[in-house]
């Protein structure tokens, strides 16, 4: 099921969420197995952002009943590293890249922008607007004015395909989408983790490290649903739906609630492999949509 | 020191069969076949859950699989006879105590580094409770190089936790709690006397967080080199979610990728929060 994403032809819809597979480390595990059977249409990177971070301390991880929370608090090299260890290594896996980026101020995000602008492996950018305005502390992803204005900001400073990844934290993702797609985003992506937190088993002093975390998982399917549903029936651009997908009827209903492409997050934790079965099980015909793969 | 290049897991899970299931004291041992993989270096560690009912126990847990390290790996014409020890301390280990002959398991793996051996120096091998899984492999993988002479030192609570080490013929020698069996007190007793006689050993532990603290601490003041397998709660195994990170003198790093196995002088402590123990 070819299917066309910002003027990139795909192969399949299915491509996995920002910061739930390093496929670099697993290049390293599983060898020539993985890049023979890459799981995704597209690779999308974990978030870079201008100076290097070390995340947050551990644990960083809480299970739930139906997902997970994490902390994982974005680490990663920073913008330069990246560009000189990385960059080459993941223009080499057998799909397009899109690489996440974010950015604490609209100058830390255009720095990051014109050091990617040139660079002919990356295929699009992701902008992860899960960020608080420092100034206001209104999450960008969130908020329908700030995401404008943000937005207006980096157009000028990219030529290539730019996704606007929304905040889940808000009842109106259809506004912030409509700002976004208003100011030049050339499609959207939803939803990010919620955010939530645990207690440490038998205490209430929070579990994580951060104190906080984002919720991920099937807990959350039925908020995606719902939110893509309501942006895709509001914008024009082509919308990246994600949260919860485990199989291949959680990804068809995206698709029928008007998802261009589906992301796999939280999945790829429980089967590595995950991508590879909701691609093929949608390629099924519907009868075996009973048990979905 | 020898440097093993690492089997590479197959990419993705598979479906192994139990073959046999063993109760020892509070510990389970299940033997799974597994036609799909290779055959792991002690200290490496597969991701395990059942194809069915998981989730379900204690706050509709588990979700996410458990990461256990293999206990016996013995190659077969039939693929590799793989050994899993663990004791019932939450929903995915209970989960996993119900698995019987004949069940079906899902896996991922082997992940992570493994124990590196130094042949030049006296192994020193200590477990700490259920800890004893990746030392009995290691045992086993000594006992294949010949002339290598190995001394094990095994710390449980009680006699009937100690059983486990009946399970597998391990020779060693027995500290508990309880006094129970062997030397009462802490098995770290019986590795101080030890080192404090032979410092030309290289020390390869798996156990309790705090019985790892003691061995680093030890090794560190007698300048005697150790190898820990450490644990951390894990989410994908294979250095997906960034979940698993400890401390180190160089940041945080992946336990599952850049380990289980950490060397003692890479650490500060090996007191890590929200370890599973
Ligand atoms: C590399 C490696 C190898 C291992 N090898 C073995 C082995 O051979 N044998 C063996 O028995 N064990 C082994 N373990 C430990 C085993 O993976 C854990 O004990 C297991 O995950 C526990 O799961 P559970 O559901 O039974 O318990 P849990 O309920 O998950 O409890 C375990 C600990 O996790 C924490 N915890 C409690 N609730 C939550 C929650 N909701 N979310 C996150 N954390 C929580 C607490 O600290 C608790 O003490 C290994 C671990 C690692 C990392
Ligand atoms: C461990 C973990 C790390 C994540 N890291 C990022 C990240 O770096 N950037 C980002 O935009 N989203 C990140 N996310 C959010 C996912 O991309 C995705 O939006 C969310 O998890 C919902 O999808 P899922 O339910 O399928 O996991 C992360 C999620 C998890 C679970
Ligand atoms: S367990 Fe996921 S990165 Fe280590």
């Amino acid at each position: 099921m070819p299917v066309e994403f910002c003027g990139i032809e795909l192969e399949h819809p299915i491509v996995n969420a920002s910061g739930t597979y390093d496929a670099l480390a697993a290049r390293r595990v599983f060898g020539d197995a993985f890049e023979r059977n890459f799981p995704f249409s597209a690779y999308v990177s974990k978030t870079i952002t201008l100076d290097p971070r070390a995340g947050n301390p551990p644990p960083r991880l809480w299970e739930l009943g139906q997902g997970m929370i994490n902390s994982i608090g974005l680490p990663n090299k920073g913008l330069v590293r990246f560009v000189e260890e990385d960059l080459s290594e993941y223009a080499t896996l057998p799909a397009p890249l899109i690489v996440s980026v974010m950015g604490f101020s609209v100058d830390e995000l255009i720095a990051i922008l014109e050091a990617l602008d040139g660079r002919d492996e990356i295929a699009a950018l992701e902008l992860n607007f899960s960020c608080p305005n420092v100034k206001t502390g209104n999450i960008v992803g969130s908020d329908p004015v700030e995401c404008e204005a943000m937005m207006t900001q980096l157009r000028a400073h990219s030529d290539k395909p730019m996704i606007a990844k929304l905040a889940p934290s808000t009842s109106r993702p259809d506004l912030v989408a409509m700002a976004a797609e208003s100011a030049g985003a050339d499609a959207v992506s939803l939803i990010n983790t919620l955010p939530g937190m645990a207690f440490a088993p038998g205490t209430s002093r929070p579990w994580l490290g951060a104190g906080s975390g984002g919720i991920s998982g099937p807990a959350v399917r039925a908020v995606a649903l719902g939110q893509v549903v309501r942006v895709s029936t509001s914008v024009r651009i082509p919308v990246i739906g994600m949260g919860g997908v485990e199989n291949s009827r959680d990804a068809q209903q995206l698709l029928d609630a008007g998802a261009r492409l589906v992301a796999v997050g939280t999945e790829n934790f429980r089967d590595p492999a995950a991508g590879n079965r909701i691609s093929a099980g949608l390629a099924q015909p519907a009868e075996s949509a009973a048990n979905p793969d | 020191m020898s440097v093993v290049a690492r089997p590479q897991a197959p990419f993705g899970r598979r479906i192994v069969h139990v073959t046999d299931r063993r109760v020892a004291g509070p510990y389970v041992a299940l033997t799974a076949r597994d036609r799909g993989g290779p055959a792991p270096l002690a200290g490496q560690f597969y991701m395990l859950m059942t194809p069915t009912t998981w989730g379900g126990g204690a706050d509709g847990r588990p979700y996410l699989p458990r990461a256990l390290s293999f206990a016996r790996a013995v190659s077969t014409a039939d693929g590799i006879a793989l050994d899993f020890l663990f004791e019932g301390v939450g929903p995915g280990t209970d989960r996993l105590m119900e698995v019987g002959v004949g069940d079906e398991l899902l896996i991922a793996g082997p992940f992570g580094n493994g124990f590196a051996l130094d042949g030049e120096r006296w192994p020193v091998l200590v477990a700490g409770g259920i800890g004893l899984a990746p030392i009995v492999a290691l045992e086993d993988e000594l006992r294949e190089l010949d002339g290598v002479r190995a001394t094990t030192f095994v710390g449980m609570r009680s006699i009937d936790h100690a059983s486990a080490a009946g399970l597998y013929e391990l020779e060693h020698e027995l500290a508990t709690e309880d006094g129970s069996a062997g030397h009462q007190g802490y098995v770290t007793d019986l590795v101080k006397a030890h080192l404090e006689e032979h410092a030309e050993s290289t020390v390869y532990a798996c156990g309790p967080a705090a019985m790892l603290e003691a061995v680093r601490v030890l090794c560190a003041e007698l300048g005697v080199p150790s190898q820990l397998a450490m644990e951390s709660g894990m989410a994908c195994g294979f250095g997906a979610c960034y979940g698993c990170v400890v401390p180190t003198k160089d940041g945080f790093t992946r336990l599952c990728v850049d380990g289980p196995v950490l060397d003692g002088s890479q650490l500060d402590t090996a007191l890590i929060s929200g370890a599973p123990h």
